[in-house]
């Protein structure tokens, strides 16, 4: 039986290219070519020849600000991303570790040069700094990266999760009222966690109890979970007095941790932050150690690709899928919580205003993996936060400038991400034959 | 049904086997009155059943009841008067608000119109199996372009509203057509790059709204003029004629859909691509037109916000008209008549769940918007409705069944 | 462990897939369950497995009744099962797929892995099927895939190994050494029941027979039984076990493949620098095993991957950057092998479901308009020609049975004027009758001067169609024969030997091995009693 065993071992005499991979390495090589093509166009028009940066800190008139000098930092910029560029052509740019940190230098590369170029060349007195993005990227990408491991949890047991915006309504209404009545941001976030939990269970219930398409499931626990919290909200009468107990909840307060707290550069963004930003770091790594190195992870994925070979070694297909979903349901109303006593504190209509269906496209984009998840709401935040600063820079005008955490997200899925493969089961409801 | 007649690829996932793949239609053209009977019935059951959890929701959040409840053993009838008062007003407000009079009813229509559009885009791309959420933006841009034709140009009449409608068909064509040149081109999936156009789409309204060609004349507001009354649908009875249009729409959808080469492609290609591929035809391209004329009932439901009532383009004049149009499809289980049925149904509870707030016991809106979850929510879980009213087991009423991302 | 089934019903709405069957398998014995596709005998394992619940009849162990409600109530009364359409997660390791169900932790829920490896790795040096624990199914051959599956039921001290066709994807010599396993397996006392519908199989290695047709026992028998009598138990009629043709009148060269090679979709080469002809008015089947690269060759000929070099050409022209409807409007037909995935869209209709690549015909369209009319015409015709049986012309594909539905396609594809056929796996999971009603209709079409490429891994078919046989190992066209070579000569050819007898050494080794692991499942089996 030996004999078969080398079958489908790649041979080391083939040397026929792979149609596929040129077509690969041509659509790269233009890619990096436009790119450095723009970061020479900024680096031509720029006239300023340095612009000022503050990454920790407030502004005040004393403080000396950074500096960074144009000209050298976007033509170093440029070459290395024609180097990139070049290397590209050469097919030195396969799939691998190298590659992939090389596109992140090019992006980071191609980011400041962008934001060199937005700040510079302003024709107003008062010049703005460049400020650190990072503080906002983890503001807005933390609910993200809750509602992705949601659904990461979901689709990796092979039930689809659209409902992740629906979660974080719930999540972030419940959170408001029993933060307000219990007058605790703590016990606000439990609230947000049972109503997570109440949204998932509907979410288990109707597809694997009912096999109701799941994708359909979704959308309609999205308009429920709205309809619900509106409906709720203005129910509460506009009486002061009540108001306060319903929904006026304090907020979570700001934690910060003795010495990672003042590490440069991150350690504002990341160690000087509630307890839900700290619960969303834990979250990740409990996700992705749970799904891969536990009995249970091992389970939950051997449903999302096979159910029946898991039915047919005793698991209990049904089970451990309802667990996953309510699993789910935890860091999706932690992540809903997050826009009320995380952030802003009272439930408006739509707090999360669509939010959920960010995460669901970080799923998407992150490959069902939990840290892949976390890294593309990552970006989605750090683009969200750029987009903010630069919003209040004269040079794009800012209604433009919201839509582009949006058209990058397009340009990364469509670009870089592509096909995906999906858990193979997901969104199939297991039936006994 | 035996294993053994169904052999597949044992890497494809053998879980499914005796059911190989759940496909996006369950009802046949061919299928005669009796087979969708059962499914009225579920249909119907489903919406009382709606109600009454609705009816439960107005009991616990309405002050009076709630009060008339703490002293329910002293005084119980007082809780069931206000019980009965409180859902009764609000129903019977929900019911004259939209069907009770001519003008409601012609109020429901006009509703009903654009929710028939976009509810016919998100079935068309359906039945191509591609899970269209991005009606909201392709409906913004149809608009843009209609409302801007509308009132920017001035042309003779009958001309004039045609060349707006199809400046509004076309935005809304390219709009959804990206997303499908995207997903054929790239494998970029629908529902992240849906979502993303939405969000680009209504950031590119507000940005338009900024500039001076868009707002009306010596003011700032971010509100546009008004299209010109040459622009504007004619009027029938009081209705303007988006209705009719959307009607048109609908058969049109019918045709394409169950009686020509386009959409017997579309429908393989949506229900098993590798076959679609193995016989010929080009999922690109499917991919490609199913988006383009998807883009277009969209912009159909756009246009009609905007030149139905000689309107002017806001930011917020697209309301979630194409999220609805996502349950509006799911209910009418992807087919046109039952878009066009469930966008009746969703228009009457929107007007009437406005009457309903302005109506005595103040219920809000949102209410309708429950209603409508739960409604699809039922209709699509066929055996619970048949549990709770103990229907005899006898037909599979089936929900709307499509795949999951594996398209 | 005497395994013993009473009146065991199973009905699928009016259908009865199982009607009130008895056996009794005695410990230590090797009983085939023999029935054509569709006889309910997978039905009455997937009972036995605890995977359907049985509308009657009970099953006793050891003359007590048990209850399966699930797999995982027979594993634990030592059953195990060796499906047909392998239970392994492809994106998991052998490990992971062996642990599943039954993981080592270390404590707290955490997986071992150090330690689910070392017991895959000891299993099977113990039974000799060679598997590394630590790669990943779907990179794995076939063949190996089979092998982790047996581990997987081995690794539960199964008493009752139910092997459900498990021979369909291997070569005869992995065959032969699948049934050395089995023989081993048998003298330390395991009863195995042995699915099948190969007779050859069957008469080789079982104890007892038993036949099912329809969803019932038409009998046991022994071993001894000639093959007509057992085949006409089987199909309940005298079967005609080679199919009629005539020598063939060859034409001119139709389908010219030089040099083609293509690369999958993970990288590489799955199909190697592969040449050969196929002249108008005969058959060349190709053989091999599955995953040699034969779906892939198949689907480059279709225009469905584009071939990284090499050329096809049809009648002198060039086809090789040709779409798939290009390469069908040239004078292609395809049949795939796996029709539901392939072949047809289960919601259409059968009337559909004729003229899948066919709409775009002038008979069947004008414009954008499907001619309805012309649809229901033809879909009558073909009704009628290949006798479907369906309810009516609109019902779906899906309600089918496997050789009903595997007649609309072929009702399809031959529904043209054709240069070339190509059938992939046209029989499979098809009934006998449906068979050879295939089998004469694709003689037919040589018979009008059609070139005809059959892909089977089945060698039955293979030698009852093809003129010439390619055989395919590793992406590699081995070598091209004609149909009077020896069965075991192709089968070293379809494991990559060489047919003058090369690889022949290798494989006495290899059950040699096998025999002397019996010896240590013996102590195994010593230590756990």
């Amino acid at each position: 039986m030996s004999t078969v065993t080398s079958l489908r071992t790649p041979d080391a005499t083939d040397t026929v290219r792979d149609p596929a991979e040129m077509q690969r390495r041509v659509k790269l090589t233009v890619t990096l070519l436009l790119v450095s093509a723009i970061i020479f166009y900024f680096w031509w028009t720029i006239d300023d020849e340095q612009v000022f940066y503050l990454l920790s800190g407030e502004r005040t008139r004393d403080t000396v600000p950074g500096e960074i000098s144009t000209h050298p930092v976007t033509l170093t910029c440029g070459i290395v991303v024609l180097v990139a560029a070049v290397a590209a052509a050469l097919g030195l740019m396969r799939h691998g570790a190298t590659t992939l940190i090389s596109m992140l230098v090019v992006g980071l590369a191609f980011l400041l040069c962008f934001v060199v170029w937005a700040y510079s060349d302003l024709d107003v007195a008062f010049k703005p700094w460049i400020t650190n993005p990072l503080p906002g990227t983890f503001a807005v990408a933390t609910p993200l990266v809750l509602g992705a491991l949601a659904g990461c949890l979901c689709e990796r047991a092979g039930v689809i999760n659209v409902a992740i915006e629906g979660q974080f309504l719930a999540g972030a209404f419940f959170a408001s009222v029993v933060a307000s009545l219990t007058y605790s941001a703590g016990a606000g976030l439990l609230g947000g966690i049972i109503a997570g939990i109440g949204i998932s269970a509907m979410l288990a219930l109707f597809s694997i109890r009912y096999l109701v398409n799941q994708v359909v499931l979704g959308v309609v626990l999205v308009v429920f979970a709205q309809g619900l919290t509106n409906f709720l909200l203005d129910q509460i009468p506009n009486d002061a007095t009540i108001k306060a107990y319903l929904n006026e909840p304090p907020k979570l307060q700001d934690i910060a941790i003795p010495g990672l707290s003042d590490i440069p550069l991150i350690g504002e963004a990341m160690f000087d932050q509630t307890i839900l930003v700290y619960l969303m770091y834990a979250a990740v790594v409990f996700v992705t150690f749970v799904m891969f190195e536990t009995r249970w992870g091992l389970r939950v994925r051997a449903v999302g690709e096979h159910p029946k070979a898991a039915d047919t070694v005793g698991i209990k297909v049904r089970r451990i899928r309802w667990q996953a979903v309510l699993l789910a349901g935890v860091f999706a109303g932690l992540g809903g919580a997050y826009y009320t006593v995380g952030s802003t504190g009272s439930f408006d209509k739509n707090a999360s205003s669509g939010n959920g269906f960010i995460a669901l496209a970080a799923v998407i984009m992150g490959r069902w993996h939990p840290l892949w998840a976390t890294f593309a709401a990552l970006f989605f935040g750090l683009m969200s936060s750029l987009r903010n600063q630069l919003s209040l820079v004269d040079k794009i005008p800012s209604e433009l400038l919201t839509m582009t955490p949006y058209l990058a997200t397009v340009v990364a899925v469509a670009g870089f991400v592509g096909r995906v493969r999906p858990p193979a089961a997901d969104g199939e409801p297991y039936v006994k034959s | 049904m035996p294993d053994e007649e169904q052999p597949r690829d044992n890497k494809a996932g053998a879980a499914t086997k005796t059911k190989p793949r759940p496909e996006p239609e369950t009802d046949r053209p061919s299928s005669g009155p009796a087979s969708w009977l059962p499914s009225i019935k579920v249909t119907v059951a489903s919406i009382v059943l709606a109600l009454l959890v609705g009816a439960v929701l107005i009991l616990v959040s309405d002050r009076q009841v709630i009060e008339s409840f703490r002293y329910f053993f002293s005084y119980p009838w007082d809780a069931f008067r206000n019980s009965g008062q409180a859902i009764g007003e609000s129903y019977s407000s929900l019911v004259s608000g939209s069907v009770g009079s001519w003008s409601a009813i012609s109020a429901t229509l006009e509703r009903a119109a654009p929710l028939i559009c976009a509810g016919l885009a998100v079935t068309l791309a359906f039945r191509a199996g591609l899970f269209n959420i991005g009606a909201q933006g392709q409906l913004i841009v149809g608009a843009v372009c209609a409302g801007y034709v509308g009132f920017h140009y001035d042309l003779p009449p009958v001309v004039h509203v045609l060349t707006a409608l199809l400046a509004g068909l076309a935005g809304g064509a390219v709009w959804g057509g990206v997303i499908g040149v995207l997903k054929a081109r790239t494998g970029a999936h629908e529902v992240i790059t849906t979502i993303m156009l939405n969000y680009v789409a209504a950031a590119l309204l507000t940005y338009l709204l900024t500039k001076e060609s868009f707002q009306q004349p010596g003011s700032n507001n971010p509100r546009s003029e008004k299209v010109d009354a040459t622009a504007t649908f004619p009027s029938i009875f009081g209705v303007h004629s988006g209705i009719v249009l959307a009607l048109l729409a609908a058969v049109g959808v019918w045709w394409l859909l169950e009686r020509s080469t386009v959409g017997f492609e579309l429908r393989a290609v949506g229900a098993n691509a590798d076959a679609g591929r193995t016989a010929g035809m080009s999922v690109a391209k499917v991919y490609t037109t199913a988006m383009i004329v998807a883009g277009l009932l969209a912009g159909l439901a756009g246009t009609q916000q905007v030149l139905g009532h000689q309107d002017s383009l806001t930011a917020s004049f697209g309301g979630s008209i194409g999220f609805d149009a996502i349950t509006v499809a799911l209910l009418g289980r992807a087919t046109p008549l039952g878009t066009v049925l469930a966008g009746l149904l969703f228009g009457a509870l929107s007007t009437g769940g406005l009457a309903m707030q302005a109506g005595a016991a103040s219920t809000p809106l949102a209410l309708t918007q429950v209603l409508q979850a739960l409604i699809v929510l039922f209709v699509a879980a066929p055996a619970l409705v048949k549990a709770v009213f103990r229907f005899r087991e006898s037909d599979n009423g089936g929900a709307v069944m499509a795949k999951g991302w594996n398209s | 462990m005497q395994l013993e089934i009473r009146g065991l019903t199973k009905r699928f709405g009016t259908f009865t897939a199982n009607d009130h069957i008895d056996l009794t398998i005695e410990p230590g014995e090797i009983h085939c369950l023999l029935g054509e596709n569709g006889a309910g005998k997978s039905t009455l394992m997937n009972m036995l497995y605890g995977l359907l619940d049985p509308d009657e009849g009970q099953v006793l162990l050891d003359g007590k009744p048990a209850k399966f409600a699930t797999p995982g109530d027979a594993i634990e009364a030592g059953i195990g099962m060796v499906h047909q359409h392998f239970m392994l997660v492809p994106v998991f390791t052998v490990a992971e797929n062996i642990m599943l169900g039954r993981e080592q932790t270390r404590g707290l829920g955490v997986l071992n892995r150090a330690s689910a490896a070392a017991l895959v790795r000891e299993l099977s040096d113990k039974y000799k099927l060679a598997v590394d624990p630590a790669s990943l199914v779907q990179d794995l051959p076939v063949g190996v895939q089979q092998r982790v599956e047996i581990l997987k039921a081995l690794a539960n001290n199964a008493e009752v190994l139910i092997l459900d066709e498990p021979t369909a994807v291997l070569t005869p010599q992995e065959i032969d050494e699948l049934m050395s396993i089995m023989d081993s397996l048998r003298n330390n006392g395991t009863s195995i029941v042995f699915i099948t519908h190969k007779l050859r199989e069957v008469k080789a290695i079982g104890d007892k027979i038993t036949v099912i047709r329809r969803g019932k026992v038409v009998g046991t028998t022994e071993p001894t039984a000639s093959e007509p009598d057992l085949a006409e138990m089987m199909v309940g009629r005298g079967v005609k076990l080679v199919v009629d043709k005539d020598e063939p009148e060859v034409g001119d060269v139709a389908l010219d493949v030089k040099n083609l090679t293509v690369i999958g979709t993970r990288g590489t080469t799955v199909v190697r620098n592969v040449s050969f002809d196929v002249r108008a008015g005969e058959i060349l089947g190709i053989a091999g095993v599955q995953g040699n690269g034969q779906t892939e060759l198949v689907k480059a000929l279709l225009g469905l991957v584009r071939p990284a070099s090499g050329q096809i050409q049809l009648e002198g022209r060039t086809i090789s950057r040709h779409g798939p409807r290009q390469v069908l409007e040239e004078g292609i037909g395809y049949i795939p092998e796996d029709r539901s995935h392939d072949g047809f869209v289960s919601s259409f209709s059968v009337r559909e479901n004729l003229v899948l690549d066919l709409y775009k015909h002038d008979e069947f369209s004008r414009g954008l308009a499907l001619n309805q009319q012309a649809m229901t015409t033809n879909a009558q015709q073909r009704i009628e020609e290949f006798d479907i049986r369906t309810q009516s012309m609109n019902s779906s594909v899906s309600a089918l049975s496997g050789g009903n539905q595997q007649k609309v396609v072929v009702a399809r594809e031959l529904s043209r004027r054709l240069k070339v056929l190509i059938a992939s796996q046209p029989t499979r999971g098809v009934d006998v009758g449906s068979i050879e009603f295939i089998h004469q209709r694709i003689v037919a079409e040589r018979d009008k001067g059609t070139a005809v490429v059959i892909v089977s891994t089945e060698l039955d078919e293979i030698f009852a169609l093809s003129d010439r046989i390619a055989v395919m190992y590793d992406g590699r066209i081995v070598d091209i024969v004609s149909p009077d070579i020896l069965r075991d000569e192709i089968g070293l050819l379809m494991a990559g030997g060489d047919a003058k007898g090369a690889a022949a050494p290798e494989e006495r080794s290899g059950s040699g091995a096998t025999a002397a692991g019996t010896a240590g499942f013996d102590e195994e089996t010593a230590k756990n009693a």
